[in-house]
């Protein structure tokens, strides 16, 4: 019997990549690209960013050279999970008319089975909401759930979050409860650089027994507590504490959209970089004898003018509507539809948007006029 | 499918640099798929074959600057059926809009040696400021899959695939990280209508703003933001002044470059 | 190995994949709709209940929402499908002779509930092409007519051009056990009817608004009308059902586009009760 909590150390995490490659996974990871920290398949453990930090503010990326080796110490990049379960682009399926008749072949669900190595707690929680929207529903994407079914999760714990981190305002927080394979916290101090291990299935205490490892010590868990703890209060953003639901509902008139459209671009990046947005659209593409089509699904966004789209023109014509239409959805109406908040507090929107409008503080501007007109 | 007379397609060239009918000569295979589908009556570029209309659809290059085009541009849109306009010329003015702003009598007489040769309006303007125009392929040059994708989209009777979004929702669906959150580079991308693929942010170049405006920019915040990015007045003027400098939604952002920085 | 994180799903028929159907018979209603009477090649869809939508592929063309209008005690699989040209789609769709092919997969969407007024005062409000979604719902409270005390039918259109059902509409008005109002907003001099909004006979019917259930379709301002004229009256706001309209393009739930606040339309409608409805058509570009 493995332990359920274990110590590995650098080495053993680069061995891990080859052991997974060897057990027929395709693994993604965080990886140094160009300018920034970003999700992609890794051809071995090497491919593990190591080193590198980042520093974010609201409209703001930069990697910074770190001191130590650390190979989890950066928050979110510029993609999430949601590229590899729902992916940006895909055929959904193929039509022939060539016979007169209508023959529809649809898209091979894809078989290659995926290990998601270096999961944020928040990106965890972002995948459960997924879940909820993609496959949890009366008709299941079969897509998605191909993908998703055979995924292999390793969680690695955030002990530096970042500047427009806000997980803990969400209900979440710098440490997975469960929904892991396995999950590490990384430490790096005088006696080494490591990570604990903590098994969260029987696929992952295989994964462990087979990595050199050593049992974890009394003073490895509490190390490992304080840190997870440390990172819970050093949260760079923080949502207002109030029912988030009720006040997007009851802000809908406020006066505050218009001043958020005069900053708001309506150029989707919140969306596509959210882990959690999965609007789509399809398209239609045919050869030049039109015999032969495909339909495909595209990510698409509630700020692209086209979205609200019905025979006449659009419903959502203003900047304001569509961006109070993605606000509202992301922490109201998504619980009237999918039972839970779809904001995991990552902070991407706030990182990339280009003119770094924070879903934070406009959650507290529309506190701070819900409140006044409570008062008056 | 039901017996169908062959549909023909006619290529027009009003003030322009011929590029985007070249693009149409670059689809290649596509080009022999697709006269195998379409007679192409009217070409110039290609052929001298220029066969009387009406036509099925026609592709319209350039921009109008001169009287007989303004009466050309009357007479092709009364013989096509369908009138698609392609190039950043036909769409918003072209480069040559920049007259628009400026006194042509003085360009006339400081640029040419014989400016009684010179036969011109005193603008440049879309042809959709002429005449009903049907779709728009923008871009200087257009882009080549677009270009197929409409031709495809009529032989299906399909409406064509060409968003209003901004060139970021392109980027981000081809996994680019963000050149002016990441890098600092300036980029028109957020305000520029889609439909390049984002070819020069997944270059690492900030987007210029070929493919012209989206409908209603925000180009007043994007301008605070290239400032932060340390974009001057010269350059903000010079940047929303260029392939698209009479659209309305980048005419009227240069207005908003004297927007001190905040 | 085996993966605790990832759940399990079982693997269904891909709800995306529309299944072939070919035309068997196509039926002008006005100068812009067509109803289309569709035999699947293969395996029928289930069967739909009155309210429910179907998504139409026309090959090549592009894939749109259209209400079934056929007849819910028919049980032989063939789908009816009432189409108004608004676009490419539909274009292509009403454009298909009988003999060809177009996709369709569904039902999809909540229904009327027709039974839930058993007992009572069955309205129905139609305007335009907002009879199709209505008429199974009329043909269903038909076939069980016992159950239901008046039973109202109160249609309209731009003008007597776009009536749509026109000869149905003549038999129903021939019947004794239903009432059946149609009116026009404009007319000829040779429209031997009415003149005026479906507000006006709505008004003037007898009603017992307690035990009256209203369905109401049509263009959002007519919906928002009628049904304010119902609350007037006195009937329930739980108990006038509006069918509402939005861009969809999965219509399973997935693709985000057919959000009214706090719904999504394909999935918890397009058949909703007034009472949810109406807060969300009060705001405006939501």
């Amino acid at each position: 019997m493995t332990d359920r909590v274990a110590v590995i150390d650098h080495s053993a995490l680069v061995e891990l990549v080859g052991l997974l490659h060897a057990e027929g996974y395709v693994v993604v990871g965080p990886t140094l690209r160009e300018n920034a920290i970003v999700l992609a398949e890794l051809d071995d453990g090497d491919d593990l960013v190591s080193g590198w930090g980042v520093d974010t503010e609201a409209g703001r990326y930069r990697v910074v050279r770190r001191a130590d080796d650390a190979v989890f110490a950066h928050s979110a990049g510029p993609q999430s999970w949601k590229s590899f379960l729902h992916p940006a682009r895909r055929r959904l399926l193929s039509t022939d008319t060539s016979d007169g008749d209508l023959t529809v072949e649809p898209e091979p669900e894809p078989s290659r089975r995926m290990a998601f190595l270096g999961v944020r707690p928040c990106d965890l929680v972002a995948i459960g909401v997924l879940d909820r929207v993609l496959a949890g529903g009366r008709y299941p994407d079969p897509g998605y759930t191909a993908r998703r079914d055979g995924v292999l999760v390793i969680v690695a714990n955030c002990t530096e979050p970042g500047a427009t981190c806000f997980c803990v305002s969400m209900g979440g927080g710098p440490r997975a409860p469960a929904g892991f394979d396995l999950a590490l916290t990384e430490r790096v101090d005088d006696a080494g650089h490591r990570f604990l291990v903590e098994v969260g299935s029987a696929a992952g205490e295989e994964l462990l027994a087979a990595l050199p490892h050593r049992a974890a010590t009394d003073a490895d868990l509490r190390v490992a507590d304080d840190d997870l703890a440390d990172a819970a209060e050093h949260m760079g953003r923080a949502m207002p504490e109030v029912d988030l639901r009720a006040l997007l509902v009851d802000s809908r008139e406020s006066p505050h959209w218009a001043e958020v459209a005069s900053r708001c671009l309506a150029c989707g990046n919140c969306t596509m970089v959210c882990p959690t947005c999965f609007c789509t659209t399809t398209e239609e593409v045919t050869d030049l004898t039109g015999e032969h089509g495909e339909r495909w699904q595209r990510w698409s966004s509630c700020f692209d003018l086209d979205f609200s789209y019905l025979h006449g023109g659009e419903v959502r014509t203003s900047r304001q509507s569509r961006y109070r239409q993605w606000m509202t959805h992301k922490l109201s109406t998504w619980y009237d539809q999918f039972g839970s908040s779809g904001c995991v507090g990552c902070g991407r929107c706030i990182v990339w948007c280009p003119v770094g409008i924070d879903i934070t503080e406009e959650a507290a501007s529309l506190t701070a006029l819900a409140s006044r007109e409570v008062g008056t | 499918m039901a017996e169908r007379s062959t549909p023909t397609l006619a290529v027009w060239k009003f003030t322009s640099c011929d590029g985007c009918q070249l693009t149409l000569l670059d689809c290649e295979e596509d080009l022999l798929a697709l006269t195998g589908q379409v007679e192409i009556r009217h070409f110039l570029e290609a052929s001298s074959r220029a066969d009387p209309g009406p036509y099925d659809v026609s592709l319209v290059e350039g921009s109008i600057t001169t009287a007989e085009q303004e009466r050309l541009i009357r007479q092709v849109r009364e013989w096509s059926r369908v009138l698609v306009t392609i190039g950043a010329c036909a769409t918003a003015g072209g480069v040559q809009a920049l007259r628009n702003f400026a006194d042509v009598e003085e360009f006339r007489s400081v640029v040419y040696a014989t400016p009684s040769y010179v036969d011109t309006l005193a603008t440049s303007t879309p042809i959709a400021a002429h005449v009903r125009v049907d779709y728009e392929l923008r871009g200087c040059p257009i882009d080549r899959r677009q270009l197929v994708a409409v031709l495809s989209a009529f032989l299906a009777g399909r409406e064509p695939d060409l968003p209003d979004d901004s060139v970021c929702t392109e980027c981000k669906r081809r996994g680019n990280t963000c050149v002016m959150v990441a890098d600092g580079t300036p980029c028109l991308g957020p305000v520029t209508h889609a439909g390049c693929g984002a070819l020069c942010p997944t270059y690492r170049r900030g987007c210029y703003g070929c493919f012209g405006p989206v409908r209603a920019p925000n180009t007043r915040s994007l301008i605070r933001q290239l400032r932060v990015c340390g974009m001057g007045d010269a350059e903000l003027d010079r940047v929303f002044h260029t392939f698209n400098a009479a659209a309305p939604g980048f005419a009227s952002a240069r207005g908003e470059t004297d927007e001190p920085s905040q | 190995m085996t993966t605790a994180a990832a759940p399990t799903h079982a693997r269904r028929p891909d709800p995306m994949t529309p299944v072939p159907h070919r035309v068997i018979e196509r039926r002008r209603e006005t100068h812009d709709t067509v109803t289309l009477r569709l035999a699947p090649t293969g395996s029928a869809l289930p069967p739909f209940r009155p309210g429910q939508f179907t998504m139409l592929l026309a090959p090549g063309v592009g894939e749109v929402p259209i209400s079934v209008s056929g007849d819910p005690t028919a049980t032989d699989g063939v789908l009816e499908q009432t189409i108004r040209v608004v676009g490419a789609v539909t274009r292509a769709l009403t454009g298909t002779p009988v003999g060809g092919v177009v996709g369709a997969r569904g039902p999809y969407g909540t229904e009327w509930d027709v039974p839930s007024a058993r007992g009572g005062d069955l309205v129905l409000v139609g305007g335009g092409c907002g009879l199709a979604p209505l008429r199974p719902a009329l043909l269903e409270a038909l076939a069980h007519r016992a159950h239901y005390r008046r039973v109202v039918a109160v249609l309209g259109a731009r003008d007597p051009e776009n009536l749509v059902f026109a000869d149905q509409m003549a038999r129903w008005r021939r019947r004794a056990d239903v009432e059946v109002h149609v009116t026009v907003d404009r007319a000829g001099p040779d429209w031997p009817g009415r003149v005026d909004l479906v507000t006006a006979p709505l008004a003037e019917t007898a009603l017992e608004p307690a035990r009256t259930v209203a369905l109401l379709c049509g263009p959002e301002v007519m919906i928002r009308r009628c049904a304010a004229l119902l609350l007037d009256r006195g009937v329930p706001a739980t108990r006038v059902r509006v069918s509402l309209e939005r861009n969809m393009k999965c219509g399973i739930g997935h693709c985000g586009h057919c959000q009214l606040g706090p719904l999504l339309l394909c999935r918890d409608g397009p058949v909703v009760p007034y009472s949810a409805a109406a807060p969300q058509l009060a705001v405006r570009e939501l």
